[in-house]
């Protein structure tokens, strides 16, 4: 639980610095749609390179879905997915 | 009396209709210039093919302006193929610049993969840039066999 929050905190920290949101991203949930928060095409390929740099991971092609970056929710599932270990 | 033609017959008549789709994006230039001063060369390896990127110098660095008129053409074209959550890696769409200033689409691997399926047999690209945003139109001459 501690190592989602850890990740959910560090997603929301990228999605802060890089999404360029018209509101502030505390007060969204995280199944929120960020698109329909006003994120931008080009303001998610911003965020999957902070990503890629806060995670030490790198998107696949096959990951390059617009679903993928679309809540923190969907992105923590993606991370999940490449097996990101969160340092602790 | 004279009669207005229908949009099919603006086009060729019923039995050669012309099927069109349509794209288009809108990208602020100061947002790609952050992102290649937050991200460098992986901004520019990510989204954009070398030949882009080529085309896209000018004076010793690359233009930001022209990179996010190619973005736009990406996204526009990603629109027009109505992929729905496929996925298609922005490098499968290049963008070509021809010497005479025009500019065409080249698609590749997914990318080309939905425009087949989608019965799309020509592309054309029209790119602007002015007062800190980017747009391109994309125009797709369909077959009559197509998704549509």
């Amino acid at each position: 639980m501690a190592m989602n929050k850890q990740m959910t905190d560090t997603i929301r920290r990228v999605l802060d610095d890089h999404a360029r949101l018209p509101v502030d991203v505390d007060t969204l949930a995280d199944d929120s749609d960020l698109y329909q928060a006003g994120m931008t095409s080009h303001a998610s390929v911003n965020v999957m390179l902070a990503l890629e740099d806060a995670f030490d991971v790198e998107f696949p092609d096959r990951l390059l879905q617009r679903s993928v970056f679309e809540s923190v929710d969907a992105i923590s599932s993606a991370l999940t997915e490449l097996e990101v270990r969160v340092a602790g | 009396m004279p009669t207005h033609p229908g949009p099919e017959s603006v086009l060729g008549g019923e039995s050669s209709a012309i099927v069109i789709r349509v794209g288009t994006d809108l990208v602020c230039v100061d947002a790609v210039r952050d992102a290649f001063e937050a991200h460098g060369s992986r901004y520019l390896t990510r989204v954009y093919t070398e030949r882009e990127v080529e085309d896209c110098r000018t004076g010793g660095t690359v233009d930001p302006e022209r990179l996010a008129a190619r973005f736009a053409a990406k996204e526009a074209t990603i629109k027009l193929l109505r992929g729905g959550n496929a996925s298609v890696p922005w490098r499968s769409i290049e963008v070509r610049r021809d010497p005479s200033g025009w500019v065409d689409l080249v698609l590749s691997g997914p990318a080309a993969t939905l425009a087949e399926t989608a019965g799309i047999r020509d592309l054309s690209l029209s790119v602007s840039h002015e007062g800190g945003f980017a747009s391109a139109v994309v125009v797709a001459e369909l077959r009559g066999d197509g998704d549509e």
